[in-house]
């Protein structure tokens, strides 16, 4: 096969590009560039980009470099940006794996004559007996990115490869250190790559969007705090929230950003058990209705739930138990019920909102 | 390298390899090359020996005339301003943006035709003149990108008469090659050459700096080069540079004509692919730069194909990362960014063969082909 690999300048494409080369296939690297602007979290860096050409030095493979930030600005940063104002909180990670790594990416790679886009996700792609391809859960159960790769379905299932899912991180870095690969130690990158490490998410907005400070109160309307920028508070949220007086936990049960307020209350009147979604991606291409698990964060737990299609990129989840109300725009991913394999994935949906759905209703 | 250079700079990597500036017999021998090819290159240059400096390169020489020239002036004090125009190679156009971002530069535009927009030229050069001072006007003879041909002697004109007081640079790093250097030469105050440009090695230039104009040196340190750049000489790199650059001039005339004979045929074959349109028109441009713009082509996965097919092309610079940036020069003509996305840029030498333009014109037809058929509707 040929195969074009894309290489982060981290640990884990380093390995699926040795990989794939052990496996005897013909092996291109490609890091993309993708944040033009700038930015101290090193990811796009020049840096990286050097741990990836001299990988591929050393594995004496070609190392390319396109330039998607056209791309990355216009269906990452620029909708991430808006999105905040009004008051919907959108994963930019999966964002970028959609519109950029297996879209963008896998297109080019298309017509370059590849045969499948590898990267160094840890998840599994596993036929069932049907003979389809599906998203597993990674060999690594706290490594697993499943979730941020839940998207892959129909054609592009059968156009990826995910080299290092089985393996646990460990094996991975010694692996690495076994070919003596230069990013073997090399720290996994955590933030999201276009927001800078100093003055984060709030100078990085505030220097795209109008910040207006809005009122807090509590359930039932009453006055209880004041906010410098409603378009920076987000669902659950405890922190900040400008209380007059300190009272027992308060969490933001709901953010309208039109009206420019925000709403507070306790643990409780956060859980919810009804969660709207839109935008849903089905591995299978066909909706189905029953009984799934759903995750709605990448490192959270799944938790039991009932799902029925209202239409094919619509659903309504229903939760066994309640759970804290998950901020609109966030990505649900839906697994089968043993949790082993994603069955589809979509966007918290706003019509979700208190107080439509308030209180636990389980 | 040109087989001239290489066989030029052997004996000064192995048997000579004394400083220049020491006092010994085989520091003679070194120093009476570099006189020597002092002496040659001044002669298709088309200036006195005393006016060339040999030093590190295009960028460095671009660097000095910028620097130099505003460094020169501010000691004397009062408004200074150095311009240059908006399709320069980056190694003039980053320094006057670098000092326009303290007041002290400005960027005049470039027409579609590649070339610096006269009017507009003039029009800022009398206004600055008058308001305070023009230190330095840089304005390349042949684009790096794109190929056009601009005309010093017209734009000597200009800034002769709107702003005297100005020295005239010109960044002769693409002419070297395919035109006679000497009228530019004539025309301008400094002028930067690239040694790689015309088969020398890489890391090595030539600046001409007119006797009476007056710069502060970018490198303090020894004094070499009559204080002019300080370094101890690259004897090798020297040599090798007059070696290529008589040996460019000697073939020059012959080379322009056949390679413009095989560039005609190499964009006509370009252009009946369909959908191809051609930056600058072949009468305006040397006969070494091929540059175009495809319709519904991503050029950089046109140039994958190519390099995986044995064609080796470019686009536009690349940034530190490697990958590759929209051009600037097209952006400064008004070529829209679409379609600058499928910018392409050939390059012929006196290497290039009939049978490469021939085999040039197949892959890249069968790459364009293939490219559209994957292209989304």
């Amino acid at each position: 096969m040929k195969v074009l690999v894309a290489m982060s300048g981290g640990v884990d494409s380093s390995v699926a590009a040795a990989l794939m080369q052990r496996g005897g296939h013909h092996v291109v690297g490609v890091t993309m560039r993708l944040w033009g602007g700038e930015s101290d979290t090193g990811c796009c860096s020049v840096s990286d980009v050097d741990d990836a050409r001299r990988v591929a030095q050393q594995l004496d493979i070609d190392h390319l470099v396109f330039n998607f930030s056209d791309d990355f600005h216009d269906k990452v940063v620029d909708p991430y940006v808006h999105a905040h104002a009004t008051g919907v909180t959108p994963n930019p990670c999966i964002e970028c794996n959609r519109s950029l790594k297996f879209s963008r990416l896998t297109e080019r790679a298309d017509a370059l004559g590849f045969d499948a886009v590898v990267t160094g996700h840890h998840a599994r792609l596993v036929r069932n007996a049907k003979g389809e391809m599906r998203v597993h859960r990674g060999g690594d159960a706290a490594k697993d990115q499943s979730y941020v790769v839940h998207m892959l379905a129909g054609r592009e299932l059968e156009r990826t490869l995910f080299p290092v899912g089985q393996m646990t991180k460990a094996q991975v870095r010694a692996l690495a250190a076994e070919m003596g690969l230069r990013t073997a130690a090399k720290p996994d990158s955590q933030d999201v790559c276009f927001i800078p490490t100093t003055g984060g998410r709030e100078t990085f907005l505030g220097k795209r969007i109008a910040f207006h400070p809005g009122r807090v109160v509590d359930t039932e309307g009453h006055d209880v705090g004041r906010v410098d920028a409603v378009e920076l508070v987000t669902i659950g949220q405890r922190r900040g929230i400008g209380l007059y007086k300190t009272e027992a936990k308060r969490f933001v049960v709901d953010v309208d950003t039109a009206s420019r307020t925000v709403i507070v209350g306790t643990e409780a009147e956060l859980q919810r058990s009804g969660l709207a979604l839109h935008s849903m991606v089905w591995a299978g291409g066909a909706p189905e209705s029953g009984r799934f698990r759903v995750q709605c964060s990448a490192h959270g737990a799944s938790l039991p739930c009932a799902v029925e299609v209202i239409d094919g990129a619509r659903v309504q989840v229903t939760l066994d138990q309640p759970h804290r109300r998950i901020a609109p725009g966030q990505s649900a991913v839906l697994y089968d019920e043993s949790d082993a394999y994603v069955v589809a994935g979509g966007l918290v949906s706003a019509a979700s909102a208190w107080p439509a759905s308030v209180g636990a209703t389980a | 390298m040109r087989p001239e250079a290489i066989a030029a700079m052997q004996p000064f990597l192995a048997d000579v390899y004394a400083n220049p500036s020491g006092s010994h017999r085989f520091a003679r021998e070194a120093r009476r090359a570099i006189d020597e090819s002092r002496d040659a290159v001044a002669a298709v240059v088309g200036c006195k020996p005393g006016e060339v400096v040999f030093n590190g390169g295009g960028t460095e020489g671009d660097n000095t005339a910028i620097f130099g020239a505003v460094r020169g002036i501010q000691a004397g004090g009062g408004a200074a301003m150095a311009v240059c125009s908006a399709a320069e190679h980056h190694a003039v156009l980053h320094c006057v943006e670098h000092l326009a971002a303290h007041g002290t530069g400005l960027v005049v535009g470039t027409k579609g035709d590649g070339c610096v927009d006269a009017l507009e030229l003039a029009d800022v050069l009398r206004r600055l003149s008058s308001e305070g001072t023009v230190p330095v006007v840089s304005v390349m003879a042949v684009n790096n990108e794109v190929g056009s041909i601009t005309p010093i002697d017209e734009v000597a004109g200009i800034v002769r008469s709107t702003a005297p007081e100005a020295i005239l640079h010109t960044d002769a790093v693409q002419a070297a090659c395919w035109l006679d250097l000497a009228p530019i030469t004539a025309c301008v105050d400094i002028l930067s050459l690239s040694s790689h440009k015309f088969g020398g090695p890489k890391g090595c230039g030539i600046l001409f700096q007119r006797t009476g104009v007056d710069i502060e040196p970018l490198i303090f340190g020894g004094g070499q080069e009559r204080d002019r750049r300080s370094g101890t000489h690259n004897v090798a790199g020297i040599v090798a540079t007059a070696a290529a650059l008589v040996a460019t001039a000697e073939e020059r005339a012959n080379q322009t004509e056949r390679i413009a004979a095989l560039r005609d045929e190499l964009v006509a074959g370009l252009v009946a692919i369909g959908g191809v349109r051609v930056t600058i028109p072949v009468q305006g441009s040397v006969p070494g730069i091929v540059h175009l713009c495809i319709e519904g082509i991503e050029n950089e996965a046109l140039l994958f194909l190519l390099d995986e097919a044995g064609l080796c092309a470019s686009a536009a610079s690349a940034c530190a990362s490697g990958a590759m940036e929209p051009s600037h020069v097209l952006a400064a003509m008004g070529v829209p960014r679409d379609l600058a996305r499928g910018a392409l840029r050939l390059s012929l030498g006196h290497t290039t063969r009939h049978s490469d333009v021939t085999s040039a014109i197949g892959i890249i037809g069968a790459a364009v082909d293939r490219l559209r058929a994957h292209t989304r509707s």
